[in-house]
């Protein structure tokens, strides 16, 4: 490896990248745009969904028809079976409400600062969900947590959505054009290795993607002053190290695909799933088994948990919750990055 | 001495079931200029390709300077030797022509002054002007100072006037004649035959993936032609019929023949007015259409 000709060939690509005004402007403007929009939409009145967690007898599950509590309609029920988990999601936002049926009498837990906790207890005393099919109501339990907006949950995942499209757009769209347009056999004519070119492209990338995000989450803060639990520093090790490990995803696309189309055919197919089954905008809880199981093979569902846990609950390294996403990223990392260098190909031939 | 020579260069595709080179072998002596001539898909940039060390020959060798030179890594020592212009390069956009000399300028250990290319190839008038905004000939000055880069011994220039218009065509080769004064070996593909007679010392005349003849244009030309031509208005020859067999070419025709006088006698004889009539030597054209059977440019 080359210094001078690492330095070179990263100097010129995020030249490239700085000086190309309208794809840096949307950059910015994306993320922004978007994080502010989900501010504005969730600020009014909450949307008629609800996601309740159902803490089930031994022996039973909810899928057992002859009991009442899975019969409200427009409301989603699925079982959760640790209490500290539920009241903990009911704290986040991330469900509106939790019954516990394990005890004689039941009880549900209330997040008391949400409207949708709000409606849904409404709802469910009307139908008599809420009522056990025995024992004459509920007990209420209001579980109270410092008030995490929508846009606390939503804004790790906008920023990290953006993210992944820059890393894998970013790599995988820009070295398949310079493959069809012959600049990388002109590079390939020179003593430039191919080592030395997807280094530079990687590092070039990540310092771009990295420096631009925290641009526009430092942007978003001033306005929408995010919630921060933990460190600053651990949130940027685990924005680093999952920007890079989306970037070598995009380097396994496009180490020896020479149509753009087809390299824009294969990101989408990508990203898409990775924007829908990551926890983007939404909590996966209570989706099904399969979904859940996908959402764990996309980098961006490992970043979002971390980042999450850091930001929304403080947890540090020595925390499960942010040593296993980081840990998997790091493995997707050097995965993808063995596999890309593999398979780089200067040209067609 | 030969600095560089191909040894029965074969390339073919298997998936395509295309022998794109076919058995291809000459040598390029220090300091001159060698032409590759033919039409589009002769097979002269696939053998360019093979003698830059870019593309693995499926049979035979190249040599340079009486050494094997071996594709992939190994490949990038001889690169450092040679400067190449590809027959369509793009360069990094959105950096002007100064920054790509000063990236390509980077990649080597040993460079040449970054004036002393921006005289030679004439790039004063649009060094800080993005690459995106250059005329054909601006850009092919551009990538001829990139392969000059490293102040190589041997430069490979794969149709590098192609799609330009004449006076720009001109210009260039005044470039190239500029390099081999340097005495630098110059190793040209082209499919115009005027740019290999301006330029080269030697050509070889490929189709089909073969050389078909090679030698220096003077003396092919003498080697396949005795004759000169007689050009006509197609209108005034048509009526002599086979008396003077001329060949139609549009909107002249042709007539070739050892000797003038008794031609342009028998033309006067058959009453054809000779207002219009031109002699010319025979060109490389002729030649390759006599060799082939067929026009260069059809």
């Amino acid at each position: 490896m080359n210094i001078k000709r690492l330095g070179a060939m990263t100097w010129a690509r995020s030249l490239e990248f700085l000086r190309d005004r309208s794809a840096l402007g949307w950059n910015f403007a994306f993320p922004l745009l978007m994080v502010a929009g989900f501010a504005w939409i969730f600020s009014g009145p909450a949307q008629p969904i609800f996601k309740v967690a159902v803490l089930m007898p031994q022996g039973m599950t909810l899928q057992t028809a002859s009991h009442p509590v899975a019969a409200a309609p427009g409301v989603q029920f699925y079982e959760e079976s640790d209490e500290a988990t539920a009241r903990k999601k009911v704290e986040r936002h991330r469900i509106d409400l939790a019954v516990d049926l394990t005890q004689t009498s039941a009880r549900y837990f209330i997040n008391p600062a949400s409207q949708k906790g709000a409606a849904v207890e409404a709802l469910l005393k009307g139908t008599g969900t809420l009522a056990n099919g025995t024992a004459p109501a509920a007990t209420r339990i209001e579980q109270a947590g410092e008030g995490i907006r929508y846009v606390d949950w939503a804004a790790p995942g906008v920023l990290g959505m953006n993210l992944m499209f820059s890393c894998l757009f970013g790599i995988g769209y820009v070295i398949v054009r310079y493959r069809k347009s012959g600049y990388l056999k002109r590079l390939n004519a020179t003593p430039l290795t191919a080592a030395e070119f997807i280094v530079a492209q990687l590092l070039s990338r990540l310092v771009l993607t990295f420096t631009v995000t925290t641009v526009v989450f430092v942007g978003c803060n001033l306005f929408l002053h995010f919630r921060m639990e933990g460190s600053y520093w651990l949130l940027a090790l685990v924005t680093a190290v999952g920007s890079y490990s989306m970037i070598a995803m995009g380097l396994v696309i496009s180490a020896r695909v020479t149509s753009e189309e087809l390299a824009g055919g294969l990101l989408n197919l990508l990203s898409w799933p990775m924007m829908v089954l990551s926890g983007v905008f939404f909590s996966l809880d209570g989706a099904p088994k399969a979904v859940l199981w996908a959402s764990q093979l996309f980098p961006l569902t490992h970043l979002l948990n971390a980042a999450r846990a850091i930001m929304l609950d403080g947890a540090g390294l020595a925390s499960s919750a942010v040593a296993t996403p980081l840990a998997v990223l790091v493995a997707c990392s050097v995965v993808f990055t063995v596999l890309g260098a593999i398979g780089f190909r200067w040209t067609q031939d | 001495m030969a600095i560089i020579e191909a040894r029965g260069l074969v390339k073919s595709y298997p998936k395509a079931k295309v022998q794109a080179v076919d058995g291809v072998s000459f040598k390029v002596q220090a300091g001159t200029c060698f032409g590759l001539l033919g039409p589009n898909g002769a097979g002269k940039s696939t053998t360019v390709e093979m003698l830059e060390g870019v593309a693995q020959p499926t049979a035979g060798e190249v040599l340079f300077k009486g050494e094997t030179i071996h594709v992939g890594a190994s490949a990038k020592q001889y690169r450092d030797k040679v400067g190449i212009q590809f027959q369509s390069t793009a360069l990094q956009e959105f950096l002007t022509v100064r920054e790509n000399l000063r990236f390509f300028a980077a990649l080597y250990p040993k460079t040449r002054s970054e004036e002393e290319l921006i005289r030679v190839c004439r790039l004063e008038d649009f060094l800080d002007r993005d690459t995106k905004k250059l005329s054909g000939g601006q850009r092919q000055r551009v990538l001829l100072a990139i392969a000059l880069v490293n102040d190589p011994e041997v430069v490979f220039l794969d149709e590098p006037t192609t799609g330009l218009d004449p006076q720009a065509r001109r210009n260039f080769w005044a470039l190239v004649r500029g390099i081999k004064a340097e005495g630098k070996t110059v190793l040209l593909t082209t499919h115009y035959m005027e740019e290999a007679y301006e330029l080269c010392d030697e050509i070889a005349i490929m189709d089909h993936g073969r050389i078909i003849a090679q030698g220096s244009p003077q003396s092919l030309l003498a080697q396949y032609f005795q004759e000169s031509v007689i050009e006509l208005p197609t209108t005034l020859t048509a009526a002599l019929g086979d008396r003077m067999p001329f060949v139609d070419r549009g909107e002249l025709s042709e007539f070739s023949t050892a000797d003038i006088a008794a031609s342009i006698d028998a033309l006067r004889l058959a009453g054809v007015p000779l207002a219009q009539l031109r002699i010319r030597p025979p060109t490389l054209e002729d030649l390759f259409l006599k060799l082939t059977g067929k026009d260069l440019r059809a």
